[in-house]
C-alpha cells in the first residue's frame, strides 16, 4: 500500500512539471445569499472530482518567462471593484477572486500585493482605513480559496493613487478597488 | 517737540540665521508692562511705520521695509489691535534715526501705540532695535534689541519681524503669538513620478513653511509617498507616514540635523502604521495600525518602547489626536455606521461620541483656555471644517461650503486652523481664524494636503 501511494505521488509530480493542474472552484450557486456586511463571503464548495484541465498551448508559458514588470503591465489579475464606502466583496468580485486564485495556484511561487484603493469622496485619513479593509477582504477571500496567507500582502493607499482622476461617478467606480500586483516570482 | 528717550530694558534677545528660529534667552523684564491702549472698550490702535535703516546698504533698505510689512501682518493676524492702515502710515515722513522720531503726528492720526524700529549693520552682525511707544504719554512700553548674523536678512528680515510680533503679543495682549511657528504638509509640487504597477504615480514628500507661507522648503526626498506630518512639540522632529519601505510606517525625522530617521512603531508588511500624533509633552505618539487585524489606535513611547493599545473594536478606529492635557485622545471610528469623532481616555475608558455629522474625521484639539475640537464634517459633496465646543456640546461651521475643506490642524494658541481645500482647483493649504474670517492661502504650487501646525 505505501508503495502504491509513493508511485502515485511520483506520477503526479512528474505530470505537474509539464502540465500544472489548475484548481477551478465552482462558480457561486445562483441564489447564494449575499455575504453579511463586512464578513468574508462563503467560499465555494470544495470540488469533489478534479475537473479536467484543457491542454496547455504548446511552447513556453509567457507568464513563466516574463519579468515582473512586464507581467504587471499586462496583468493576468483582474481588480475587484467595490460599492461606495463598502468593503464587501459582491458576486462579481467573488468571481474575479476565484479567477485570480486559479492563477495563484497555477504559479505557486508567485507572491502578490493587494493594494486597497478608494475614491476621492471621504477624507484622505479615513480612506486609508477603508483601503486597508478592502485589501484585507480580498486577502481573506483568497485565503478561503486555499491561497496561503504568506503569498498575499496588503497595502492601503487610501485615495492617494486614483486610477481615474476624473471627478465623476465613472472615475470613482474605477478607483474603489483592490488592485493586484505581482511582487515576486 | 518731545524727543524720545531710550532706556533698553532687555537688549540681549538674539535672532540667529534665517534658517533657525531665534532663540530667546529667558529673562523677566524689569519694568511692569505698560499697555498702549487707553480705552478698554476698543482694541488699541497700533501704527507700524517702516523701520529706519541706519545706513544706505540696499539689503538694509529692503529689510527696513520688509520687517515692518511682516510685523504688520503678524500683528493683524491675531486681531488684538486695530491696525492703522498702511496708506495712512505712508503719509508720515520717515525720520533718519530713532532719536528724530516724534509722536505728534501719530497722536493726530489717533494711534495709541507706534512701533519705532531701526536696522543696522555692526560688528556683531545685523542689529534690529525696536521700541513700542505709548502715544498718550510718550513712555516706552517695550524696548528690545535683536542681533542676528549677517545672513539673517537674506529673506528680508522676516525672522526679526516674527520675534518682535510674538514679543508684543505676549506683553500687550498676554497671548502666545504664532509668528515664529511653522506649517508642515505633504506636496507633489516637484512633479516627481515613480513607477507604478499600471502607470506612473505621483510622488509626495513633506514640505514646511513659515506660518504665513513664506520660506517653503522640502523636508523629505523620497520616490514614495510621505504624508500626514506632525511636529514634535519642541519643533525638532517631524513624524509622518511613509511608504518608502513598500508598506506604510511612521518615520521620525530631524529637520535640523542629519541624524538618521527612526521608525518607533517598527512596521512590517503585516504591521502597518499610520497617522502619528505627538503627546503634548513629546514623550509619546498615538497612531493607527492594522497590526491586530483591523485599524485600531495605539500609543507608543517615542523611542519605540511601551506599546499600548487604546481601542479594541471590529470597526475601523483611525486618525488619533491628543487632548491638550495628554490624558485623552480624539479619534475617528465607524463603529456606529458612518465615521464620526469620538474621545476616549488614553487607557481606553470613557468613550464619548462628539460629532453627529453625515461623516466626520481628522479631529484636532486646541489648548486651554479655548479647548475646542475641530474636524472635517461631510457637507454637500465635500467637507467643511467645524468646531465642537464642550460647553454647548454643539458644533459650528468655520468654512463656507466652497469646494471641500479637510484635515484641520489648530494653531498652538487655538485661534486659527490650517486645512486644505480644493476651492481654487488643486488642493492647497489655507489658514482661517476660528470665527471663520481671515482666510489666507498658504500654498500655490502642486497639490498640497495634510497640514500640521508646529507648537
Amino acid at each position: 500500500m505505501p508503495v502504491v501511494l509513493l508511485t502515485m505521488a511520483f506520477t503526479f509530480g512528474a505530470c505537474a512539471k509539464s502540465k500544472p493542474p489548475v484548481a477551478r472552484p465552482l462558480p457561486p450557486q445562483p441564489g447564494d445569499p449575499p455575504a453579511a456586511g463586512g464578513s468574508v463571503p462563503r467560499p465555494p464548495e470544495p470540488v469533489a472530482e478534479p475537473i479536467s484541465v484543457p491542454p496547455e498551448p504548446r511552447g513556453e508559458d509567457p507568464l513563466k518567462v516574463s519579468d515582473i514588470d512586464k507581467i504587471n503591465q499586462n496583468s493576468p489579475f483582474q481588480p475587484v471593484f467595490f460599492a461606495y464606502d463598502s468593503s464587501e466583496i459582491e458576486t462579481e468580485g467573488q468571481q474575479v477572486l476565484q479567477a485570480n486564485a486559479a492563477i495563484l495556484k497555477k504559479y505557486p511561487e508567485w507572491v502578490i500585493t493587494i493594494e486597497g484603493h478608494s475614491d476621492e469622496r471621504g477624507t484622505a485619513e479615513y480612506n486609508l482605513a477603508l483601503g486597508n479593509r478592502r485589501a484585507a477582504a480580498a486577502k481573506a477571500y483568497l485565503i478561503s480559496l486555499g491561497i496561503p496567507a504568506d503569498r498575499l500582502r496588503t497595502v492601503s493607499y487610501g485615495k492617494e493613487f486614483p486610477f481615474d482622476p476624473t471627478h465623476t461617478e465613472s472615475g470613482w467606480s474605477k478607483n474603489r478597488r483592490a488592485h493586484f500586483v505581482l511582487t515576486s516570482k | 517737540m518731545k524727543l524720545l528717550t531710550f532706556a533698553f530694558i532687555a537688549s540681549s534677545v538674539l535672532a540667529v540665521a534665517a534658517q533657525n528660529p531665534p532663540t530667546q534667552q529667558s529673562q523677566q523684564p524689569a519694568e511692569i508692562a505698560t499697555r498702549i491702549g487707553v480705552d478698554p472698550g476698543r482694541p488699541p490702535r497700533l501704527a507700524i511705520p517702516e523701520f529706519i535703516p541706519l545706513s544706505k546698504d540696499a539689503d538694509l533698505l529692503s529689510a527696513a521695509r520688509t520687517i515692518a510689512d511682516v510685523l504688520f501682518d503678524d500683528m493683524a493676524f491675531e486681531k488684538e489691535f486695530y491696525m492703522i492702515p498702511k496708506d495712512i502710515l505712508r503719509t508720515v515722513p520717515r525720520p533718519n534715526s530713532a532719536e528724530e522720531a516724534t509722536l505728534d503726528r501719530w497722536k493726530e492720526l489717533g494711534a495709541d501705540g507706534v512701533v519705532i524700529g531701526t536696522v543696522q549693520k555692526t560688528t556683531e552682525g545685523i542689529v534690529v532695535e525696536v521700541r513700542l511707544m505709548r502715544v498718550v504719554n510718550g513712555a516706552m512700553s517695550l524696548g528690545k534689541k535683536y542681533t542676528g548674523s549677517p545672513k539673517s536678512i537674506v529673506d528680508g528680515g522676516r525672522t526679526f519681524a516674527h520675534s518682535i510680533a510674538d514679543e508684543i503679543h505676549k506683553q500687550q495682549a498676554n497671548i502666545r503669538g504664532v509668528a515664529r511657528t511653522k506649517l508642515a504638509f505633504s506636496s507633489d509640487r516637484d512633479g516627481i513620478r515613480m513607477k507604478g504597477p499600471v502607470g506612473d504615480r505621483d510622488v509626495s514628500n513633506i514640505y514646511m513653511s513659515d506660518y504665513d507661507g513664506a520660506n517653503q522648503t522640502r523636508v523629505t526626498v523620497n520616490r514614495s509617498i510621505d504624508i500626514a506630518p506632525a511636529w514634535s512639540p519642541d519643533g525638532e522632529l517631524l513624524a509622518y507616514t511613509s511608504y518608502r519601505t513598500g508598506y506604510p510606517d511612521i518615520i521620525l525625522q530631524s529637520i535640523r540635523t542629519m541624524r538618521p530617521p527612526s521608525n518607533p512603531a517598527h512596521g512590517s508588511m503585516d504591521n502597518q502604521n499610520f497617522l502619528p500624533a505627538w503627546s503634548p509633552d513629546g514623550s509619546k505618539l498615538a497612531f493607527m495600525s492594522n497590526r491586530d487585524g483591523n485599524m485600531e489606535i495605539y500609543i507608543i513611547n517615542r523611542d519605540g518602547t511601551n506599546l499600548r493599545r487604546v481601542t479594541n473594536h471590529p470597526a475601523a478606529d483611525a486618525t488619533p489626536t491628543w487632548s491638550p492635557t495628554g490624558q485623552q485622545l480624539a479619534f475617528t471610528s465607524d463603529r456606529g455606521g458612518r465615521e464620526q469623532v469620538y474621545i476616549v481616555n488614553i487607557d481606553g475608558t470613557g468613550l464619548d461620541r462628539i460629532s453627529t455629522e453625515g461623516k466626520a474625521d481628522r479631529a484636532t484639539w486646541s489648548s486651554a483656555p479655548l479647548n475646542e475640537i475641530a474636524y472635517a464634517a461631510q457637507s454637500g459633496g465635500g467637507y467643511d471644517i467645524k468646531i465642537f465646543s464642550f460647553s454647548t456640546r454643539e458644533s459650528r461651521t468655520v468654512t463656507d461650503g466652497i469646494g471641500t475643506n479637510e484635515s484641520p490642524a489648530f494653531a498652538p494658541n487655538g485661534r486659527h486652523i490650517a486645512f486644505w481645500s480644493d476651492r481654487s482647483g488643486r488642493p492647497q493649504i489655507y489658514t482661517i481664524a476660528r470665527d471663520g474670517t481671515d482666510l489666507r492661502q498658504i500654498t500655490k504650487s502642486g497639490s498640497n494636503r495634510y497640514p500640521n501646525w508646529s507648537q
